[in-house]
């Protein structure tokens, strides 16, 4: 403990420093704008940016990114509570109960609360994390190629099983991301693959193109031309301060929206979206007035908001600890920092505590930075949203291009996005999640790579992978995972997931309405 | 026919596509995996989910109960993408971006040219200015200087 608090004020010395903690600031104001505007998720933000940090030292480039992400939790429930449209989709679910206090007028406790839950649940969830990272890159240390398949393997099932539909349909997306991976060279024997002579795609598909395609340019293309709500509820200052009541109501889902969404971001997938979805059913079960829900309570809020702003530390753990992204913004934060010449990973936080504990401390300042930004300033931030949306969706498109082709100064990459964004339009139509296809693209080299070192190793016996027992705990997880889908099938019984649907549909509505 | 029956028959094409397209990787051995091995590997198993989605489609809504009011939106956008990747390293990123803009907010969106023309000027002079000159981000020129 003495240790750690030691580490910490490391971490403080360096967050604190005057040009750390200006990217910190830039980092959440640009997050929260990113957050606000609907279309341009953290992912995309953070793209934007990443050229810009590569003239930075590595400290300052990556607290800029990390503020990125974590403010664009807090302004996505900006726009959801006062016009129902989510500005990134973790604020999917705030939309329901959000708005409908606003209709009440009841918009500025909404708001309140949203940011002090987010302030509550991105503190403890940074402790967390600083907790249990370095004893998980200890552990990680023991990890080999087999382990390293098995966790990849177990990663993917997880996401497979954790999203809201069909299982089958997730794998066929993650086994897509999965081919998609495997186009450029082979890395144990210098094959070319599925390259058609580009010698751009020789390192392979990047993430930035995928991603922002995948989810930033398919939304462009799925709202554009439609109808949007004009109307902005702007609240006072003094009209912020909630009710006793509603404080006694959000307390208990702040907490529980806490420990979930930090639970649910270790894991991989799309975590800061799943947390809000699981925090919100799991707040509507607990409920002693269930049907308050959908007509402005205040639990509807407070959960999901805390659960998506713990996801994004619990997401910094398996990066930091053990440098497996477990989504595409971790991802893209990895490349970042190996831009930097640091690889993410165990020995990370014993070869780099500046940089580990400065990041940590600097999520602290910047959660109190957000929470300072966002009560007084959200007026401000709303305004972004009077522009009309045939003039806001081209001015994202040029954002979107820019962040793409900047990456790599490859319009290959903005032909990719291009192409990736017009099979994400046409996945989502057809009702396909498309974060298997990211995160299936983010794993392909690493899995490949550890399971045939892992068959080297092992002179091309699969024993390798039951032999060791880490290795053989994780496979066991995921196969469970597997029966464990496919027993409703058999027993025709609703399992918990379709139940979790049951209280997005209302969501899905809501969505389609937007 | 229901959609998931149409996209599972999609994703079994591409797979089949994927499958052929590895001939001439080395597949190696069961034992000694080669470059070919994976891709052909995953490629079988999207076979088999797409033929188990095919199976499974019959609770799928219809095709014809898609609607698809913002296909002309989505053409002109996806056009617009396709210009800017032949356009941006010919014409440089503040001609490709003037261009598109003028594209989408008069052609598509049917604002005026007046407008049209002070949103594209100031969003690909400002967007330049902000990520060139200020934050250094390499953006290309084209052979004019824009």
């Amino acid at each position: 403990m003495t240790e750690t608090l030691h580490n910490l004020y490391l971490g403080f010395s360096v967050a604190l420093a005057p040009s750390v903690l200006l990217y910190a600031f830039v980092g959440c104001v640009v997050g929260t704008l990113v957050g606000v505007l609907p279309g341009i998720g953290p992912l995309a933000g953070i793209s934007l940016l990443l050229p810009a940090s590569f003239g930075l030292d590595a400290t300052s480039a990556i607290v800029l990114l990390a503020g990125i992400y974590y403010g664009a939790m807090y302004g996505g429930s900006t726009t959801s509570i006062l016009m129902r449209i989510p500005g990134e989709a973790a604020s999917v679910m705030t939309c329901i109960d959000g708005y409908e206090m606003t209709r009440r007028g009841r918009a500025g406790p909404a708001l309140a609360i949203a940011a002090i839950g987010s302030y509550i649940a991105g503190t403890a969830s940074i402790v967390g994390l600083m907790l249990l990272a370095p004893p998980l890159a200890s552990f990680a240390l023991r990890f080999g190629p087999p382990e390293y398949f098995a966790l990849l393997l177990l990663g993917l099932l997880v996401l497979a099983y954790m999203s809201g539909g069909s299982m089958l349909k997730s794998l066929v997306m993650a086994v897509m991301g999965l081919l998609l991976g495997m186009i450029g060279i082979d890395p144990m024997t210098g094959f070319f693959r599925f390259s058609y002579g580009l010698v751009e795609l020789g390192d392979g598909i990047g993430v930035v193109p995928v991603a922002v395609g995948l989810f930033g340019l398919s939304e462009i293309l799925l709202t554009a031309g439609q109808p949007t709500a004009t109307e902005i509820k702007k609240p006072r200052l003094k009209d912020l301060l909630p009710s006793r009541e509603e404080w006694r109501d959000s307390i208990g889902p702040i907490g529980r929206g806490t420990v979930l969404g930090f639970i649910i971001g270790i894991i991989p997938g799309s975590a800061h979206i799943i947390s809000s979805f699981v925090s919100y059913a799991v707040e509507k079960r607990l409920s002693k007035n269930p049907e308050r829900f959908g007509h402005g309570a205040i639990a509807g809020v407070a959960g999901p908001e805390s659960a998506n702003n713990s996801a994004t530390s619990g997401a910094f753990v398996p990066m930091l600890a053990l440098g497996v992204p477990s989504g595409p913004i971790p991802a893209v934060m990895i490349a970042a920092m190996m831009v930097h010449g640091i690889s993410p990973g165990p020995l990370l936080i014993s070869q780099q505590p500046e940089l580990f504990w400065g990041f940590i401390a600097s999520m602290y300042v910047g959660n109190l930075v957000l929470l300072i930004l966002n009560l007084p300033l959200v007026g401000i931030f709303v305004n972004v949203l009077r522009i009309p949306y045939p003039l806001l969706y081209p001015a994202i498109l040029v954002f979107c291009v820019l962040g793409v082709y900047a990456v790599n100064g490859s319009a290959v990459d903005v032909g990719i996005m291009t192409a990736t964004g017009a099979l994400g339009y046409g996945l989502r139509k057809f009702d396909f999640e498309t974060a298997p296809v990211v995160l299936g693209l983010i794993l392909a080299p690493m899995m490949e790579m550890s399971f045939r070192q892992s068959l080297a190793m092992s002179s091309g016996s699969y024993a390798i992978f039951v032999n060791r027992p880490i290795a053989l705990v994780m496979l066991a997880v995921g196969i469970a995972l597997l029966l464990l889908s496919i027993a409703p099938f058999l027993i025709k019984k609703v399992d918990w997931r379709q139940r979790l649907g049951v209280a997005g549909g209302q969501d899905a509505r809501e969505k389609e309405s937007i | 026919m229901t959609t998931d029956r149409v996209s599972a028959s999609v994703l079994v094409l591409f797979a089949l596509l994927v499958i052929w397209e590895s001939r001439h990787l080395p597949l190696g051995t069961f034992h000694r995996p080669g470059p070919g091995y994976v891709p052909v590997f995953l490629a079988v198993l999207l076979l088999i989910f797409g033929v188990c989605l095919i199976l499974t489609a019959g609770r799928a809504p219809w095709l014809s109960s898609l609607r698809w009011n913002e296909w002309r939106h989505a053409l002109a956008i996806l056009l617009t993408c396709v210009f800017a990747v032949f356009a941006i390293e010919r014409l440089g990123y503040r001609l490709t971006v003037l261009l598109a803009l003028v594209f989408l907010v008069k052609g598509v969106e049917k604002r005026g040219w007046v407008s049209s023309l002070a949103f594209a000027f100031s969003m690909a002079f400002g967007s330049f200015y902000l990520f060139y000159t200020i934050l250094r981000v390499p953006l290309p020129q084209g052979p004019l200087g824009f």
